[in-house]
């Protein structure tokens, strides 16, 4: 039985695979229809996250199936004390596949040794959240028409962004792939992502602490959001902010056909004005979202 | 105590300068009812200083610990006062149940009856299973 705890769970003809059922699902939807009739989702939302539930939820109706669960650990079990084991042990029992979020990390690997059914990590604190990878790689493969060499700028917390650092990890695997780094200096990724994952698999990248001068050079542009409480001041904060949010008017400079990408959600970090721009892809993503969680429940559940 | 005042026992010789109380701590030593001593500083021709640690009695090792924490060190078995055995620790592939992970978002600091499994990663550093942080030793 197959889990999805970490993207690097899925090698790279695996992921390959199933971004090409998500492609298809985009374009054939009713073919999908369905695909999971008699079968049940469950999702366990330890911690709210409305937006990825829904995705998850969506996903399943639209692939014939029916969910379950809870939005919040005030509603379910957990709140009395009950391990996450023994909850996932009872959930096993109602569900055929469950979909979890948690805020602590590791949650969903305790969740795989108990459960009987796949489980899916909807996200565990600030460790991993794959189905996010999937849904950016998606976008890209969409957007660029290939997942090997181009130009990746990631901007902003490049610190403590989850999304970003498993981003690197599924794009390591790929061949003729560079990176830029653009992020102050408090919030540059960290040694082990340039070590264990980068330098390990040959990986080039630069850092710079400018956005505007890094522009020109992207094909893809990941932007993330600059959180004030990650600063020692709220000066520093200030005076850092506005260097990386992007605008129409420094997109100027940045190629015509660069996607703009962005987890979401957004707080000023894009401002409002990008969004006409047709190189902004965040909303897509979105979309995205949902067809490679429907792809993904297919394929841990061994449909065809 | 002088090492050849041992007649059956170990020496758990050439730990590094400052680590011999972590060793003996994590080997559960204090629990032994022979004699155990531990040294600090002592000369060493290799590293300047070591610490090493007498035990006056032939008892099993738990040799995956004694790997974690002091991969540098040797194991004598010492046998009517004559070293018998040399022994190596490899540091083992997975720790279970010997430290606990420091992460305090980690599931491990909630979770009820749950294994404290550490693995050993390619460039030796141990990291948590669960939330992948890194042990400082
Ligand atoms: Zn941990």
């Amino acid at each position: 039985m197959k889990n999805l705890l970490s993207i690097t769970d899925f090698s790279v003809a695996e992921i390959d695979e199933l971004l090409e059922v998500a492609s298809d699902i985009s374009v054939n939807g009713e073919k999908y229809a369905e695909k999971c009739k008699n079968k049940i989702l469950a999702t366990l939302f330890f911690e709210p996250s409305t937006r990825t539930r829904l995705s998850f939820e969506s996903a399943m109706l639209s692939l014939g199936g029916k969910t379950l669960g809870f939005s919040d650990a005030n509603s379910s079990s957990s709140s009395k004390g009950e391990s996450v084991s023994d909850t996932i042990r009872v959930v096993s029992c109602y569900s055929d596949i469950i979909a979890m979020r948690h805020p602590k990390e590791g949650a969903p690997l305790v969740a795989s040794m108990s459960s009987t059914v796949p489980i899916i990590n909807a996200g565990d604190g600030g460790h991993n959240h794959p189905t996010q990878t999937l849904t950016d790689l998606l976008t890209i493969k969409t957007e660029k028409g290939k997942l090997d060499d181009f130009v990746i700028g990631f901007c902003g917390d490049l610190k403590f962004g989850r999304t970003v650092h498993s981003l690197i990890d599924a794009l390591a695997m790929r061949k003729g792939i560079k990176v830029v780094l653009i992020s102050p200096e408090e919030l540059k990724v960290p040694d082990y992502v340039k070590t264990d994952v980068m330098d390990k698999h040959g990986m080039e990248y630069e850092e710079t602490t400018d956005l505007e001068k890094a522009l020109p050079k992207l094909d893809v542009l990941y932007m993330t959001r600059v959180q004030q409480e990650r600063f020692f001041s709220e000066d520093e904060y200030l005076r850092l902010r506005d260097s990386y949010i992007l605008t129409l008017d420094k997109l100027q400079n940045a190629k015509k056909d660069m996607s703009i990408l962005h987890p979401l959600p957004r707080v000023n970090e894009i401002s409002v004005d990008v969004d006409k721009d047709p190189r902004a892809c965040y909303f897509k993503q979105v979309q995205n979202g949902k067809y490679v969680r429907m792809a993904l429940i297919m394929k841990l559940l061994g449909v065809k | 105590m002088k090492i050849d005042a041992i007649k059956n026992g170990i020496v758990i010789d050439h730990i590094d300068a400052g680590k011999g109380r972590k060793v003996y701590e994590l080997l559960g030593l204090e629990n032994l009812d022979c004699t155990v001593a531990l040294f600090k500083n002592l000369p060493s021709k290799k590293s300047g200083k070591k610490d090493v640690i007498k035990i006056d009695a032939d008892i099993e090792l738990n040799f995956e610990v004694l790997g974690y924490i002091a991969p540098e060190a040797t194991v004598n078995v010492i046998c009517d006062q004559v070293i018998k055995q040399k022994i190596r620790p490899e540091p083992p592939k997975y720790l279970k149940n010997v430290i606990k992970c420091k992460n305090p978002r980690c599931i491990t600091t909630v979770e009820q009856g749950i294994d404290q499994i550490f693995k050993l990663t390619e460039n030796g550093v141990y990291r948590c299973i669960y939330c992948e942080n890194s042990v400082n030793k």
